[in-house]
């Protein structure tokens, strides 16, 4: 255990003081931070007007818009009027509340014609509508229970886009963004520390260094400490990007206060309105916490839940195929010769990314669970689906395999990875590695 | 007594057998010569002594218990195919690898800068290894190897890659280690070191021991019976005063002193040849002629490989 440990400190320091590790940490979040802010620059140096048509059938939304300096609200009746006036220009989209089954309503269909209204002017949308959603259920409900301010504070408005002239719906909102980057990131992610615990091990075994660790600690002792060590420089990074992300876009919103937050222009919900002090009060701080920008939607979506998840799948994910990336570096001589071997690992995880987009569309199908329990797809599509929200027990049903998964893929790469790093020149075949998974000792 | 004993050790790979019910006994502070040609199965051998593979069968025990785990750190191998980390610096990784054998790290320090001031190489500890030179990196190796001070020390082809100067700084401390209580198995081609340094020696050819034994047993028991004899004052062929039975091997004449190689046939002895001798020459010198280590391995070698020749 103390060996592991000094290997696991060796593999973590040695690429943590790596020039390419600082560059990285800091290219990093200023690329996150300018895919955060730029959207946000673009619309505000626009200085086109929109024009929304709201056609609201449940009557909660009517006159409740705030209109902003680039964004206004016009009340209709007829969606097929409606919706002759957008292709005539007269509109830029128009907004449609259909009246739901039951009382609250959980999706709204904003039509567009000559181009997409773009993601401010959404993300504007679905917030005022769940903030004129609260405050209605808030103003109908005299004395709160908790159960009605949880339901409350998880109202959620999915706001879908749908294009008039062809009728393809579009899912541009801030969940499919941040399902689809997120699946992204771990993709990336695994790839990238993935294919450094390879390159570690070519290393070890080129050098032949491996013979000298390898009398003094277990060859599973040595792939598991470089795993652990690699994922620990992963989770640093990742830790750096965050904080440095964070702190790069509070600074320039404190700096630049009025992009992202100018369209609300002041409070508007106060005194003269028939409710109980104490629901003025919640009501008050459930504003304020809604009327903070935009970009905190983009955070408002289970921000806990999102990174606790991330985590998990980064290093469920990580580690399940981490295993496999050190079990192709041990058969190989050198990085050329890995091409043939990295199918396995390519295969399942480009899969993932092109299923994504199915799953985006039906994030509660049958495609979207199957592959998002079996742990080969699931560190990518489990991460698409949770900012849908995805049932406790299938969470833990895919967490629990995903950790089974990774434990047996481990198993298996031990087995090759110990016969691998002690064998040179030759030119490895799936046959010759099949032979390997069965030696013993 | 034994410090490390292999007992008909067998490997399997696949489709060959690398080791044959191959058994080496290796005698407490000594130095044994681990022979043989390349591919022989030396290597094999090597890293099931280091635990890095397990053998298919046979018993392997270390000072009489059972080899096992812990006797990890009182062992130090030098691999034949030398490496380090090539991007760290010297003395950490030296820390590092000390370490990894369960020394302490304050140990690990105190020790490292006695052997660094004694190689003489204290300025190299904050110096990337691939800054340095092959030879100098297989000092460092070397040092690396015995820091954890072993009691069984596998030194592969140590010599490899080393000026004749460093060799000789070597040999000396490999021979120092074993005075002061190392065992060491010492794996080579190089038959002269083999004669200068082991005490016992085992061959192994095509996965076998064909040979095993003291070094100056194994001697006598290959001798051909061949003497030389340095002499002066005879004009003719020295052939001619000979007695039946007596070959000449071969003669030389260097600076007026002239040399023959006879061959003794096993019914006479050396004094009837001296005997014979005397009357007609003057002799310089007169000593048996012993087979070097490196004409048994040859001869052991081929003789094996014609046997299985033959039996295919």
């Amino acid at each position: 255990m103390k060996k592991i440990l000094l290997i696991i400190k060796r593999e973590y320091l040695s690429r943590v003081k790596k020039k390419s590790f600082i560059i990285m940490t800091i290219l990093g979040p200023v690329l996150m931070a300018s895919i955060w802010i730029v959207p946000f620059f673009i619309a505000t140096m626009s200085d086109e007007k929109k024009v929304v048509a709201v056609v609201d059938e449940t009557g909660i939304f009517h006159d409740k818009f705030q209109a902003t300096d680039k964004i206004f609200f016009v009340y209709q009746y007829d969606l097929e009027k409606a919706k002759e006036d957008l292709k005539s220009n007269k509109f830029t989209a128009v907004l449609y509340i259909q009246k739901p089954s039951y009382s609250i309503p959980t999706d709204a269909l904003l039509f567009y014609s000559d181009k997409s209204p773009g993601i401010v002017t959404q993300s504007y949308i679905s917030n005022e509508m769940q903030t004129i959603l609260k405050n209605n259920l808030l103003v109908n409900a005299h004395n709160i229970s908790k159960e009605d301010f949880d339901l409350i504070n998880r109202t959620n408005i999915k706001l879908n886009t749908e294009d008039i002239r062809t009728g393809e719906k579009s899912y541009t909102e801030i969940k499919t963004g941040l399902g689809i980057f997120s699946g992204i990131l771990i993709y990336f992610f695994i790839f990238l520390f993935g294919s450094q615990v390879m390159r570690g091990v070519i290393e070890e075994k080129t050098s032949r260094i491996v013979e000298v660790i390898i009398s003094s600690v277990k060859p599973f002792q040595l792939m598991m400490g470089k795993i652990v060590g690699v994922a620990m420089v992963g989770l640093t990074q990742f830790a750096l990007w965050v904080i440095l992300t964070m702190s790069i876009v509070t600074t320039l919103q404190a700096s630049f206060p009025n992009i992202f937050n100018g369209h609300k222009t002041e409070q508007t919900y106060t005194a003269g309105q028939k409710i109980p002090t104490a629901d003025q009060i919640q009501l008050e701080k459930l504003q304020k916490e809604e009327i903070t920008q935009v970009i905190q939607g983009l955070f408002s979506v289970n921000y806990v839940a999102m990174i606790g998840a991330f985590l998990f799948y980064f290093l469920g994910g990580y580690l399940l195929y981490a295993s496999l990336f050190a079990a192709i570096g041990s058969a190989v001589d050198n990085e050329a010769d890995t091409q043939q071997f990295m199918m396995p690992i390519t295969i399942p995880l480009l899969f993932s990314i092109i299923m994504s987009q199915f799953v985006i569309n039906n994030p509660d199908g049958p495609v979207a669970f199957w592959l998002s329990i079996i742990p080969l797809t699931s560190p990518i599509i489990m991460m698409v689906r949770i900012p849908f929200g995805v049932p406790m027990i299938q969470v833990a049903l895919s967490m629990s395999l995903l950790v089974i998964g990774f434990i047996a893929s481990t198993w298996l790469a031990g087995k090759i990875y110990r016969t691998g790093i002690l064998m040179y020149g030759k030119k490895v075949s799936y046959a010759e590695v099949w032979k390997w998974l069965r030696y013993k000792g | 007594m034994y410090l490390f004993s292999a007992q008909n050790i067998t490997k399997k790979y696949a489709a060959h057998v690398a080791l044959n019910k191959v058994s080496i006994d290796v005698p407490e502070q000594s130095i044994f010569g681990l022979l043989g040609p390349n591919g022989a199965g030396k290597t094999s051998l090597i890293r099931i002594i280091n635990q890095i593979t397990a053998p298919d069968e046979g018993a392997l025990f270390f000072n009489g218990e059972k080899l096992s785990p812990k006797h990890v750190s009182m062992i130090g191998y030098l691999p034949e195919e030398r490496g380090l980390y090539k991007k760290m610096k010297v003395g950490e990784q030296a820390l590092y690898l000390a370490q990894l054998k369960g020394t302490s790290k304050q140990d690990a320090m105190k020790k490292l800068k006695y052997w660094f001031e004694k190689f003489d190489i204290l300025n190299w500890w904050d110096r990337k290894v691939e800054e340095l030179s092959k030879g100098m990196q297989q000092k460092v190796q070397f040092i690396i190897t015995i820091l954890h001070e072993p009691t069984l020390l596998i030194f592969d082809e140590p010599f490899s890659g080393f000026d004749p100067i460093n060799v000789n700084l070597l040999k000396e401390e490999i021979l120092k280690l074993r005075d002061n209580g190392a065992t060491i198995i010492f794996s080579t081609h190089n038959m002269s070191s083999v004669e200068e340094l082991c005490d016992n020696i085992a061959l192994i050819n095509k996965s076998n021991k064909i040979l095993d034994g003291k070094v100056h047993e194994i001697k006598n028991t290959y001798k051909a019976n061949i003497f030389e004899v340095g002499y002066t004052g005879l004009n003719e062929d020295i052939a001619t005063i000979l007695p039946s039975g007596f070959d000449i091997i071969n003669q030389t004449t260097i600076n007026g002193i002239k040399h023959a190689e006879i061959k003794i046939p096993h019914t006479s002895t050396s004094n009837y040849l001296l005997n014979s001798l005397l009357p007609h020459i003057a002799i310089v010198y007169f000593s048996e002629i012993l087979p070097t280590m490196n004409d048994i391995f040859i001869q052991k070698v081929n003789e094996q490989n014609t046997l299985i020749n033959t039996q295919n």
